[in-house]
């Protein structure tokens, strides 16, 4: 880029570096000062009274907490793993084929969770399963599980097509060439060339079912929190650092999450 | 083996090739027919949109002809998906593989065939030493550059030992220099190997220089089929003499037929012989050819008169611009030699002799 001395400069525009500090602040002051309450040795969270872990073990020896814990794993894991394969073969199905009337239309058909709001789904989700419920009388975990797996899809769904856009078609044609069946294409050529975006919609599945709570909250049966839920509910009551404890080891949780998630997506490019 | 000394080993019966319906449809090849013979290196030569390419993907499998038949040693293989069809290709872009070694590329064909480990690793190291890549058989094929990447397709596609290769415009994508030793690598490989090559350009200069047999391609029609002296020299139609080479063209009317030949008077009025293609009976307003390089310049006496308006030098040769005499202009290229520089000077007005059987009579 040319930097002359009369080229745009958004930096030197009046206010610029405010807003920008203002919008950082914003973001990250709320979270810091959780995570550093989160080591707070009183019972408030919001005046300092030394440094503690109490509030971690607090955590760790809450059964409620662990048992949520648990269940928001279960969730996420079957439903980034079933979502991802359904974002696969759809992503498969549209970008393997001449662009068509409709395609758009596709698109947003799948896309579908992002655009309506998630509170809509939620009420309709709540309608439909009560009346399952009651005609089944099964209350199991499978009712979360399959709705979180609808509204991972398009984020799984996602970074796989774009993985797809970018692949050379010819490589398919080359390897059909040399005597692979469609199948063997697929296993040999477009699935492992296709991995590093199968994995990055696999964990941006998992992150998103984790931190659900809408959908969560109106789909559950009794005692079944998720690690979010259960965290809404004790709010309302009472307010301890051990809610700034559990938030932080969530939030590390993330950043390990999009870090591994980063250096997939840097190495395969 | 029995005695067939010209086989075809490929032979393409009235294909066509049809893309898309209604007022959108394409013909990208109509009703083409050519065999191309064993062990032969053969090349599609066209413009760009001429079907070459076309033509080439309906013989490797990735699109069915509309109509016609493909013949493999006599088998159609119009109907078979390419993964069944004992053809390989070098792509344009190469399309190596990017998740596998520069030896994973090459195996990969044979592995598809089940063939036994130990004949794979076999296979693998003789086409390493045959493309000279030994050094580079654990490298990823992002890590080596463009012409080691040509000749890693070419192993791959030679690998399994395919009964016809077809390469697709491989020497595009490099630069001059490399371009050249390729292209004598590559008549070495076919010569070495013995498999038919089939060779789609668009550069009538590497189709000269390699080829065995051209079919120059035009609007989805092969125009001739020939040896490239043949295609030089005796070009069937217009179109050939324009594509391959530089040609003059003088317009002029039939004067008097004789066997093989016609005297043509040209617009300017001179009058000139000139050969006829074969089975071609020129009438009225035709268009005589002349290649710079069969004409030469003289002060006087020749069958055509003008005057000298540029002198553009090549290096190996020097090309003169005659205006002619009643418009039109011609062009004429001298061998340079070391002691003759020629003392013609831009104004000059100069005859131009043009050789014995040069001049022919083209259809349009």
């Amino acid at each position: 880029m040319a930097s002359g001395r009369s080229n745009f400069s958004i930096r030197h525009q009046p206010g610029f570096t405010t807003v920008a500090v203002l919008c950082f602040a914003l973001l990250y002051l709320p979270i810091v000062t959780l995570v550093v309450f989160a080591f707070n040795a009183g019972r408030s969270v919001a005046i300092w009274e030394g440094f503690s872990l109490r509030w971690f073990e607090a955590a760790w020896n809450n059964e409620r907490v662990i048992e949520a814990s648990i269940r928001s794993v279960q969730i996420a894991s079957v439903a980034a793993v079933v979502a991802t394969i359904a974002a696969t073969m759809a992503a498969l199905a549209t970008t393997r084929t001449r662009p068509y009337r409709g395609l758009t239309f596709k698109y947003a058909f799948i896309n579908q969770p992002l655009m309506i709001p998630e509170i809509v789904t939620a009420v309709a989700l709540l309608i439909v399963f009560a009346r399952i419920k009651v005609a089944t009388g099964y209350s199991g975990l499978g009712y979360l599980i399959v709705a979180h797996t609808a509204f991972c899809i398009p984020f799984a769904y996602l970074p796989i097509r774009a993985r797809l856009e970018s692949m050379d078609l010819t490589l398919e044609t080359a390897a059909a060439d040399l005597y692979a069946t469609p199948w063997k294409v697929f296993t040999r050529v477009t699935l492992p060339l296709l991995w590093p975006g199968i994995i990055a919609g696999l964990m941006l599945a998992f992150v998103i079912s984790l931190d659900d709570v809408v959908i969560t909250e109106f789909v559950k049966s009794g005692g079944q929190d998720t690690l979010p839920t259960y965290m809404l509910g004790q709010l309302r009551r009472l307010v301890t650092p051990e809610m700034n404890a559990i938030s932080t080891v969530f939030l590390l949780i993330s950043i390990l999450i999009v870090t591994v998630f980063f250096f997939i997506s840097r190495r395969s490019t | 083996m029995p005695e067939t000394p010209e086989r075809n080993a490929i032979e393409v019966r009235g294909v066509s090739k049809v893309f898309g319906f209604g007022p959108d449809k394409v013909v990208a090849l109509d009703d083409v027919h050519v065999a191309i013979r064993e062990n032969e290196f053969f090349t599609l030569l066209g413009p760009s949109g001429c079907g070459k390419t076309t033509l080439l993907r309906l013989i490797a499998g990735f699109d069915f002809p509309t109509d016609g038949e493909i013949l493999l040693h006599g088998q159609d293989i119009a109907p078979l998906p390419p993964h069944k069809r004992p053809v390989n290709t070098v792509f344009q872009s190469y399309a190596l593989f990017p998740h596998l070694t520069v030896a994973k590329n090459i195996s990969f064909g044979l592995e598809m065939l089940g063939r036994p480990k130990d004949e794979v690793d076999a296979r693998v190291d003789e086409m390493l030493k045959l493309v000279r890549m030994e050094e580079l058989r654990n490298r990823s094929t992002a890590q080596i550059s463009g012409g080691q990447q040509q000749r890693v397709a070419l192993a791959r596609a030679l690998a399994p030992q395919p009964k016809v290769l077809l390469l697709d415009e491989p020497l595009s994508a490099l630069d001059y220099k490399l371009r050249k030793e390729m292209q004598i690598e590559l008549k070495r490989l076919q010569h070495e190997t013995g498999i038919t090559f089939i060779f789609v350009t668009h550069d009538q200069e590497e189709a000269l220089t390699m080829s065995a047999r051209i079919a120059v391609m035009s609007a989805g029609n092969i125009l001739q089929i020939g040896s490239p002296e043949a295609i030089y020299d005796r070009p069937a139609v217009r179109f050939v003499a324009d594509f391959i080479g530089e040609t003059n063209f003088l317009e002029g009317s039939i004067e008097e037929r004789a066997a093989g030949g016609a005297r043509v008077r040209i617009s300017s009025g001179a009058v000139i012989d000139a050969s006829v293609a074969e089975g071609f009976q020129p009438s009225g307003r035709v268009t005589v050819v002349v290649r710079p390089e069969h004409a030469r310049l003289s002060a006087e006496g020749g069958q055509l008169a003008g005057r000298l308006s540029n002198i553009v030098y090549f290096g190996t040769d020097t090309h003169f611009h005659v205006e002619l005499d009643g418009g039109g202009e011609f062009i004429v290229r001298r061998q340079n030699a070391r002691d003759d520089r020629g003392t013609a000077r831009i104004g000059d007005p100069v005859s131009i002799v043009i050789g014995a059987g040069a001049a022919q009579v083209l259809r349009d």
